[in-house]
């Protein structure tokens, strides 16, 4: 009887809580649908940049597959390549073969080398020898170099977004927060506490995730600390402002667990830890509203590139925005709790 | 800028003035036109069962929550003000107090969001702590407090700054009669002393000590006196007899 009777109620709870159920019931179909665009789009085309190739080889290497654009020189090709818009440049040096790879995604490396493996077996044994090279990072760059500085930011992220919206949720169903709204504190000095409180343990957390990866880990690091560190910061402030912000929609702990499928898992999908090319150009625009994506484009940038400030700037000013913009919605979203 | 009604403008400023209060959630209405006046020094007593609006109520004259229609006047001035928050000591149905800090650090918080700062701070915090005779319990974490020691805590942080007026919303709910006691003496002392009490509560003896309480009842009040004036007025023996006449017998 006691055991019908208290799954009665859990059942009645959980129908009143319609939340909850939706989260039951769609947050899956969203992850599998996400997981459906990234692994099952259009197959991936390497881009590669062509100098100084016999026509006959640009036709194979399209043959096998390849996106392939000629350009006039070797240099030319090389600027396109740091800019991004290339995966590799094939040019003929002094008889050989040489193949210079962008380097920061080992499976784009992979990509392109079983492309050109392709293009080679149709041509024969006639194929001179090749030689390959690396822009950034090394032959032995490992997936998780690659990954490596996107899941220090997603860590700090995840983490931090957490505790903010539980610790601001728990204010608010103590009554700790009624009370503290009671005294003539500004809802700015609310939201601007927090930040503080919370920024500095967010620091530390950002500089120790950090400093543990890379000096422990032995991940691979091309570039400053210190930028490493800001952008780490400048990530788990956007965490911060979201998870307070979104905690005052949330009546519960466990709805604040609700957040991670539909907050925090798109993030991951869009945040470089899988290659988007092969996703619906209209959906991979969906990577601009993601405060992770920033984080992790610099992040990487940083740590494999080796990018200096110039080249991470616009990653900082968005990462700035997005936690700008979320702090002055909880100063608003503060309005609910008190009436000025 | 100050909203001087203009009944009251020839008298002393009372404490507390509403008129024609409405506030209603999601098409509910919780109070229906609240007008009431609390005069300087007085100890006054919402009564009421819960649900009646009482806690709705102290939130729209402590400018927590903003009256669909009606205004209220707190010392003269247009409610909800900000700067008027450091006027009145409050304290809330719950304990709202931080478990994971000692008694010391919960006050030395409060105090600070009051601007007190420094030696005034400490001597605040002394003061106060004998008041509600916890000064021993200083430095224990508040979650080794007992039920009753947090209620204490609670009335000494809203003491912290002297306020002219105390705003307490069921100060005595779930504590024995003894502690009760303790806590009435408290208030009685500190009305004596000028302090002007707005409380609200249930319980019918504790009414009874009021100098004036206002009966309400689903969102309206229905009278409004001292304990024996209703008493009379109702021919009635008992307050709670009183409040069953007066607030219109049967139930809504």
């Amino acid at each position: 009887m006691r055991i019908r009777a208290l799954a009665v109620r859990i059942i009645r709870q959980f129908v009143r809580d319609k939340r909850t159920l939706a989260l039951l019931f769609l947050a899956p179909l969203l992850v599998l649908t996400l997981m459906n665009f990234v692994f099952n789009g259009q197959t991936v085309k390497p881009d590669i940049g062509a100098a100084s190739l016999p026509a006959a080889v640009e036709a194979k290497l399209e043959q096998a597959g390849a996106d392939v654009t000629t350009y006039p020189s070797k240099n030319v090709a090389d600027q396109q390549l740091k800019a991004g818009s290339l995966d590799a440049v094939l040019s003929i040096e002094a008889g050989s073969l040489s193949l210079l790879l962008e380097g920061s995604d080992p499976s784009v490396n992979k990509n392109v080398l079983v492309v050109l493996q392709k293009a080679m077996q149709t041509e024969g044994m006639n194929a001179p020898q090749l030689q390959v090279s690396y822009l950034h990072g090394q032959e032995d760059l490992s997936s998780f170099d690659s990954f490596g500085p996107v899941l220090i930011g997603f860590f700090s992220f995840f983490f931090v977004f957490m505790l903010a919206g539980v610790a601001f949720l728990r204010e608010r169903t103590t009554g700790t927060l009624e009370r503290l709204l009671a005294t003539p504190i500004r809802r700015t000095e609310v939201v601007g506490g927090y930040l503080a409180g919370f920024g500095l343990f967010t620091l530390l957390q950002a500089a120790l995730i950090a400093v543990y990866a890379i000096y422990a880990l032995g991940m691979y690091m091309d570039g400053s600390i210190w930028l490493v560190l800001l952008m780490n910061l400048l990530l788990t402030l956007t965490a911060l402002t979201l998870g307070t912000l979104l905690s005052s929609f949330a009546t519960t702990e466990f709805q604040i667990i609700q957040f991670i499928p539909l907050v925090v898992v798109p993030q991951v999908f869009f945040s470089g830890l899988f290659n988007l090319d092969a996703m619906n150009p209209w959906l991979q625009k969906l990577s601009y509203i993601m405060p992770l994506y920033y984080g992790a484009d610099a992040m990487r940038g940083i740590m494999i590139r080796g990018e200096g400030f110039a080249d991470i700037q616009l990653d900082i000013y968005v990462l700035l925005g997005f936690s700008i913009t979320f702090a002055l919605l909880n100063v608003i979203a503060l309005k609910k709790q008190r009436a000025i | 800028m100050s909203f001087p009604s203009p009944a009251s403008s020839a008298l002393t400023a009372p404490v507390v003035e509403t008129e024609g209060l409405v506030r209603s959630f999601g098409g509910r209405t919780v109070l229906d036109g609240i007008s009431l006046r609390i005069e300087r020094g007085e100890l006054f007593g919402l009564l009421g069962p819960s649900g009646s609006g009482k806690t709705t109520l102290i939130k729209l004259i402590t400018g927590i929550d903003r009256a669909d229609t009606g205004t209220v006047l707190l010392l003269g001035e247009r409610m909800p003000k900000l700067s008027m928050l450091q006027r009145f000591g409050y304290m809330a149905q719950a304990d709202a107090l931080y478990g994971e800090l000692t008694a010391r650090e919960n006050l030395q918080f409060f105090a600070s969001l009051y601007g007190l700062s420094g030696i005034r701070r400490s001597e605040r915090i002394q003061a106060v702590m004998a008041v509600v005779d916890l000064l021993d319990h200083l430095n224990k974490p508040v979650s080794a407090y007992s039920g009753g020691m947090k209620r204490r805590l609670s009335l000494a942080i809203a003491l912290l700054h002297e306020p002219e007026l105390l705003v307490l919303d069921e100060p005595t709910v779930g504590i024995d009669p003894v502690l009760r006691q303790s806590i009435w003496k408290e208030l009685l002392a500190l009305r004596d002393n000028g302090t002007t009490i707005l409380l609200t509560t249930h319980v019918m003896d504790e009414a009874e000590k009021c100098d004036r309480i206002g009966l309400i009842r689903d969102g309206c009040l229905t009278a409004v006196d001292t304990p024996e004036a209703l008493k009379t007025r109702s021919g009635a023996q008992s307050l709670e007899e009183a409040f069953i006449t007066l607030g219109g017998g049967e139930r809504a």
